[in-house]
């Protein structure tokens, strides 16, 4: 493999392990805030509980988080050079904002999120919960406004020529209400409220299936099903969104989405199906002229197919865009049936009454998980074979000094580490899951748990 | 390039970026060397109250590593590129000492088991250590000088990065921190950990002054183009005899146990030693070694002058809420380690 298809994995590796992560945070964020909020209103203790158990779950994958973030942030100087020196003043001013407005907010609170309950009054510490939240939101903002910079480059100019072109900002605000920053943010901040809310509902299904912590599972069930509702409804309309900036703005995209090739016919829609990229046929369950329909508001008009652009400025992989934007699509259909569902029941008094119903749910935090991932693969793969849409190619984009054994090197390095993070975040996960909320005696319960292993603190004690 | 108060954006944001980058040296610097110097206390009670003495701060104290990053790849896209390009494998063995550090510090506490705990502990020690001396190389080789081809891109392999003078570097950049991290943790203990550390911070203390002698006997008699500046502006020697005045007032304030002061001092000390290899390397971001007309400087490997304004905005704007932020954290958890519920 060369040091191009070696970077491009290397880089499609390290996201989507890190992207596991940010959406959990800016998801339970939003959930500890009404966790603690619902806290100071009532005073009830058993919020104070659900939060504070929320809490720690929180710090472990932010600490995960963190660290795979700031992997990313350097990983554009070490593999992509050249992109990063033509798209510096643009992409790297995001960056830099990001850094200063938002994660220094979000890692500065974190300390008296997770630390302070006993050094400060619970006001400030719900204000440190939603300085938390707040940043998470602020990042997203930043790096959704970055990329999307990207897909529709708005507000630059190109400066020299050749290895020395440069994209220059000429209008800042143009760069970041960029034509699809705003869409793409508000489907970013949904799809991580999701993960965060079914993180809720799948670990509180497992309780109450396990009848454990029934007095804190249900109530926490409820809210958090409350929230998914909400988002999985609007997350409709964000996609849908979304999806006409794609068509108004990114059309060779849209077409490997749907894997429409010729121009002059009408498009389909499909709800599964196949594309054969050489035969350029695509065969499934289909709403014929759909996506015509969709996007011009009549199913007989054509759209722009993969055929109208050059052999190389569209992207190749068009059975993959095809199966992860289905993926997508699909899941989220899934979960507006799941929660509308589970909200009937619920006003039929029947929520808990259904063992498949839970079994569903404890298993429902894939769900969000696999849609975020397949929207980013959607977006990011469609883009090809250009890292700016448009104006650079990836294949020009490489560190021109980094050689391909460097790159086995570190890949190799990267997956073996993730693979152990991984192992040991569900490990601990699952560990903190099982013991449950409540319980403040816990941190006792190691130290004499330490205490008994423990020669040198036998003798010290 | 437009400028402000007679100064270019450029040579602005150069001093923005420098002060980021001494920010970081400070705060993570004490933390980092509180990890370097973790397995020199060897009882668990110990080696608790330490982590929890970083607990609420190291993740704040990693953000100026983030904006420092930022700051570069928006202001010096060029020297953004070829620097990181051309630190390729240490880079990516320091990123892995970040990470691993982060989970470190975050799964010990999450089990009981002795050999869990030991085992973190030298994760977190090994991590923190290399984290140091990567920091210290890098910035050795920033200010020795890398070959780079007339593209300004990395045109040496592996073994350029180690030179006496580098390693030199990353040694002293290793020392200093385990001084400053050990003053830290004096002033965050209590009993016999704290004397334990009172010791610790002295030897650190003679650490450091030894490694930065050595180093700047070294650049004296062997680099001399890190030396020109000074010569050519005998005012500016007032900043070695400033950081030697900060350096011979740790120990004196150690004695005393006035840790407070000695922290400082070695803060300042921090902040001295980058004003000077600020000075030395001005205005080169990375010294063309062998062909010194493709250095990468302040010049030629600047943003747009209108991107340099909104760096310079962004970051009036930023710097003060992110000192109020980090303030309050301090503050918060000011005095003496309690373990509580929540700790580590």
């Amino acid at each position: 493999m060369d040091a191009e298809v070696l970077a491009r994995i290397q880089f499609a590796f390290t996201i989507a392990f890190h992207y596991i992560y940010p959406p959990l945070s800016i998801g339970l964020g939003l959930l500890l805030v009404v966790f603690e909020g619902m806290y100071l209103k009532t005073g009830n203790k058993l919020y104070e509980e659900i939060t504070r158990f929320w809490i720690k779950i929180f710090a472990l994958i932010f600490g995960i988080g963190v660290a795979t973030g700031i992997i990313m942030e350097f990983e554009f100087g070490t593999n992509w050079a050249t992109y990063s020196k033509y798209v510096g003043d643009i992409f790297g001013s995001a960056l830099a904002a990001e850094g200063i407005f938002a994660f220094a907010l979000e890692a500065g609170f974190l300390g008296i999120l997770i630390f302070g309950w006993n050094r400060v009054g619970p006001k400030i510490h719900f204000f440190s919960a939603i300085m938390v939240f707040l940043g998470s939101l602020f990042s997203a903002i930043w790096i959704v406004v970055a990329n999307s910079w990207q897909q529709t480059p708005a507000g630059f100019h190109i400066v020299g020529e050749g290895i020395n072109a440069r994209a220059e900002i000429t209008d800042f605000r143009a760069m970041v209400f960029n034509p699809s920053s705003a869409d793409r943010l508000i489907h970013v901040w949904i799809g991580a409220f999701l993960a965060g809310a079914f993180l809720v509902l799948s670990v509180n299904a497992w309780y109450i299936l396990k009848k454990r912590h029934l007095d804190i599972a249900k109530p926490s069930f409820k809210i958090a099903l409350v929230v998914a509702t909400i988002f999985s409804l609007l997350q409709l309309v964000a996609g849908s969104r979304s999806a006409d900036g794609v068509a108004k703005n990114q059309p060779a995209k849209l077409a490997a989405m749907e894997g429409h090739y010729d121009s002059s016919s009408k498009a389909d829609m499909y709800v599964l199906g196949f594309v054969n990229n050489k035969e350029q046929k695509t065969t499934g369950i289909k709403i014929p002229g759909g996506l015509s329909f969709l996007v011009h508001g009549n199913f007989n008009e054509p759209i722009k197919g993969l055929n109208a652009f050059k052999e190389d400025e569209r992207p190749k992989q068009v059975n993959a865009i095809f199966q992860v934007y289905h993926l997508m699509i699909g899941i989220g259909t899934l979960l507006i049936i799941l929660t509308l569902y589970a909200c009937i029941q619920w006003t039929r008094k029947k929520l808990f009454d259904q063992k498949w119903l839970l079994v569903i749910f404890a298993w429902s935090v894939l769900l969000p998980q696999a849609a975020n991932q397949a929207g980013w693969f959607t977006a990011e793969m469609g883009r090809q074979p250009w890292v700016v849409y448009g104006l650079l190619k990836t294949s020009d984009a490489l560190s021109k000094t980094v050689k391909a054994n460097q790159v086995v090197f570190s890949l190799i390095l990267f997956i073996i580490v993730y693979a152990l993070l991984f192992v040991l975040f569900l490990y601990l996960l699952n560990k903190k899951i099982q013991h449950g909320p409540g319980d403040h005696g816990e941190r006792e319960e190691i130290e004499e748990g330490s205490k008994r292993n423990n020669p040198v603190l036998q003798q010290q004690s | 390039m437009g400028s402000f108060l007679g100064i270019e954006y450029n040579v602005w944001w150069f001093l923005v970026f420098g002060a980021v980058i001494t920010g970081y040296a400070i705060l993570d610097g004490f933390d980092l060397g509180a990890g370097a110097l973790h397995l020199f206390l060897n009882k668990e009670q110990s080696r608790r109250i330490a982590l929890n003495a970083i607990g609420p701060v190291w993740d704040g104290n990693e953000v100026w590593l983030v904006i420092g990053g930022g700051a570069m790849f928006a202001g010096f896209p060029v020297a953004y590129a070829a620097i990181f390009s051309a630190f390729y494998i240490p880079f990516m063995i320091f990123l892995m000492g970040i990470i691993f550090r982060a989970v470190a510090i975050e799964f010990r506490s999450k089990e009981p088991m002795l050999w869990w705990r030991k085992t973190w502990d030298i994760v977190y020690c090994v991590s923190s250590v290399i984290i140091a001396l990567s920091l210290g190389l890098m910035l050795g080789n920033v200010a020795y000088g890398l070959p780079l081809n007339a593209e300004k891109e990395f045109a040496g392999n592996n073994y350029s990065f180690f030179h006496p003078f580098t390693i030199m570097v990353a040694i002293t950049t290793l020392a200093l921190f385990m001084m400053h991290g050990a003053i830290y943790l004096t002033m965050k203990t209590e009993n016999r950990l704290y004397t334990k550390l009172h010791l610790l911070a002295n030897n650190f203390t003679v650490f450091f002054v030894l490694s930065f002698v050595i180093t700047t006997l070294y650049t004296l008699l062997y680099i001399p183009h890190l030396c020109d500046y000074f010569k050519t502006h005998p005012v500016s020697f007032i900043i070695p005899i400033l950081m030697i005045l900060a350096i011979a007032n740790i120990p004196r304030q150690i004695k005393k146990g006035k840790y407070r002061y000695a922290f400082l001092s070695s803060a300042i000390t921090i902040a001295l030693l980058l004003i000077m290899v600020a000075i030395e390397v001005f205005p080169y971001l990375l010294y063309s070694a062998g062909a010194p007309e493709n250095s990468i400087t302040v010049y030629n490997a600047a943003a747009s002058a209108k991107t340099m304004k909104i760096l310079l905005v962004i970051a009036l704007i930023g710097t003060p809420l992110v000192a109020i932020y980090t303030v309050f954290v301090f503050w918060t958890f000011k005095g003496k380690v309690k373990l509580d519920e929540t700790s580590y």
